[in-house]
């Protein structure tokens, strides 16, 4: 357990990176995990179909505000293809701790976000509901 | 009953922490004792017994509902209500008998007067359908409440979109009770339905039901009430709180998932069904169909027999421990982990203060989300309920997305309580709040 509020985690749910808002973005979305009611928004400046900046907004848990502050680095310079790509595994392994079914729902908001941004539809396709 | 007293409670031994000299107090329950009837809380989860404190959400089972339920698979099992062999009769003499105990349960003047349901939402649900739409229209008011568990407020929500009534709410005050400046505001209007929770699952205020069926009859409206977080802890007389329609959830009361409806007769009578097919028509033919007597005009398919046995176990398992006695020891318990909790720096307590609320302690922690809490808490084998508990205008109130609800019942100790503040101690330092 305290392997799973580890020292980085921490550290990035409290100093977000990345957060705050864009002068000029391109794209933009908003999700809700309404299990918790995590939220967070994202605002993404796309050029030549590369991620140029990218800023988070939100509150919720540790996990879901911390994911989504390192997945912003992850972001930034990858093409709308790569972005679309990112899944489940990304995530966990920026996180570093494996996650059980309900709380990976609050770490894949980022990702969720992001692919709405881009237009695509909010799935879960990443969640795998596995018995204990 | 037993209150703290200036000093505390009256005392027996000491407990937990040196910062706090909180005694542990004594109840009317045995609930260690108690707690033996429950399989599940004398097994170890993650190497710990769990203290379980998510009963608001739904309780555990004693060994004799689930010897009920075991024996009624064993010994009586057959479609109710249809088979003419012993079997078939036997099963329809003990989910009948299981309704008897229910209307006792909840003082009905009738069994004809309960139905049952699957949980609350869906007794809520059925008296929204099949009374507010039949009977609300254009220029009527529907009044609910700002603290409603959303399953009494969705459905008024969608019989207005439907019907052309018009929704208004009570607001809450900011120690999360009733304003009753605010419903008195309503009273110039055409109120025809009041939907009211007995009990608040998020804030633990109990609300004065009497007084709102009274000022309901008293306006030419019909009083519609949340039971699901009242009848497991407390005594309900149905006739005495004059309520026309009370909902209760067996699920949250040590029984299996079952619920069921008190509706007065002449309501009732005058209702459509709300679900249509088997059991429940009189007579069918290709033109049209009658509807089946009281209460099995609203119970339509096989009935669900093993849940409404183990239902009426856990009725007869709480009435023989006592509801006054279950009442008492959770009033007991409350104020101690209100005590416990509120000593805590950068912990929030939301609802009324102890005495005037129910067991279900709703709490924030300065810096950390309600989520992480439970996650924390978890590792110490304490369960919590962490979330917006269904209840969101509630918690728009309070301005938070979410808290932590620790609730209790009758298989808790102070000691599960003390256990949970020690796990929120840990919270703030893993968190360095």
């Amino acid at each position: 357990m305290d392997d799973f509020y580890r020292e980085n985690i921490l550290d990035h749910y409290k100093n977000p990176r990345n957060s705050g808002h864009l002068d000029h973005p391109t794209a933009s979305a908003e999700g809700v995990n309404p299990l918790c009611g995590d939220e967070l928004a994202v605002e993404l400046e796309i050029e030549d179909d590369t991620v140029q900046d990218v800023r988070f907004n939100g509150r919720g848990c540790a996990i879901s505000q911390a994911a989504a502050s390192m997945i912003s680095d992850v972001v930034k310079g990858k093409t709308v293809a790569e972005v679309r790509a990112l899944g489940s595994e990304d995530v966990l392994e920026e996180l570093g701790i494996p996650l059980s079914p309900i709380r990976l729902k609050c770490a894949l908001l980022s990702v969720n976000v992001l692919r709405v941004a881009l237009g695509d539809a909010s799935d879960d396709r990443d969640l795998e509901w596995k018995s204990a | 009953m037993l209150r703290p007293g200036p000093l505390g409670f009256g005392l027996r031994r000491r407990v937990y922490t040196e910062r706090m000299a909180v005694e542990a107090p004594t109840t009317p329950l045995d609930a260690a004792r108690i707690k033996l009837d429950f399989p599940i809380l004398m097994r170890e989860v993650n190497g710990m017994l769990p203290a379980y404190l998510d009963s608001a959400a739904s309780s555990q089972k004693p060994r004799q509902v689930i010897d009920a339920i075991v024996d009624v698979y064993e010994t009586s099992y057959a479609a109710v209500h249809r088979a003419v062999y012993t079997l078939g009769e036997r099963a329809t003499e003990r989910y009948e008998a299981a309704r008897d105990t229910v209307t006792a349960f909840l003082n009905a003047a009738s069994r004809r007067e309960v139905i049952f349901v699957r949980n609350a939402t869906e007794g809520l649900n059925l008296v929204a359908y099949a009374y507010g739409l039949k009977f609300l229209g254009p220029g009527d008011v529907i009044v609910s409440t700002e603290m409603e568990h959303h399953s009494n407020l969705v459905p008024w929500q969608e019989v207005a979109r439907r019907t052309g009534a018009e929704l208004r709410y009570v607001r809450l005050t900011d120690r999360g009770e009733l304003d009753t400046e605010s419903l008195e505001e309503l009273a110039g209007a055409d109120v025809k339905l009041v939907a009211a929770t007995h009990v608040s699952n998020s804030l633990g205020t109990v609300n004065d039901v009497a007084a709102i069926a009274r000022w309901a009859h008293d306006h030419g409206a019909v009083m519609v009430c949340d039971g699901a977080q009242a009848a497991p802890h407390r005594v309900v007389d149905v006739q005495a709180l004059g309520c026309d329609f009370y909902a209760i959830s067996g699920h949250k009361m040590c029984g299996p998932g079952m619920g069921a409806l008190y509706g007065r007769a002449d309501l009732l009578e005058a209702m459509d069904p709300f679900l249509t097919g088997g059991g429940q028509i009189a007579k069918v033919t290709l033109e049209g169909t009658t509807w089946n007597e009281l209460p099995y005009k609203f119970e339509p398919g096989v009935p669900p027999l093993a849940e409404a046995v183990g239902f009426a176990a856990a009725a007869d398992y709480v009435t023989r421990i006592g509801l006054e006695a279950i009442h008492e020891h959770e009033q007991v318990l409350t104020a101690y982990g209100w005590e416990l909790l509120s000593a805590i720096p950068g912990v929030n307590l939301f609802g009324p203060p102890p005495p005037d609320r129910a067991g279900i302690l709703s709490f924030t922690v300065d810096g950390v989300h309600a989520h992480d809490v439970a996650q924390i808490l978890d590792a110490e084998g304490v369960c919590v309920r962490a979330g917006h508990h269904c209840t969101q205008p509630a918690m728009r109130h309070f301005d938070v997305v979410a808290t932590s609800r620790a609730s209790v019942y009758l298989y808790n100790t102070t000691d599960d309580l003390d256990r949970l503040a020690a796990g929120v101690d840990r919270v703030k330092r893993t968190f360095g709040v």
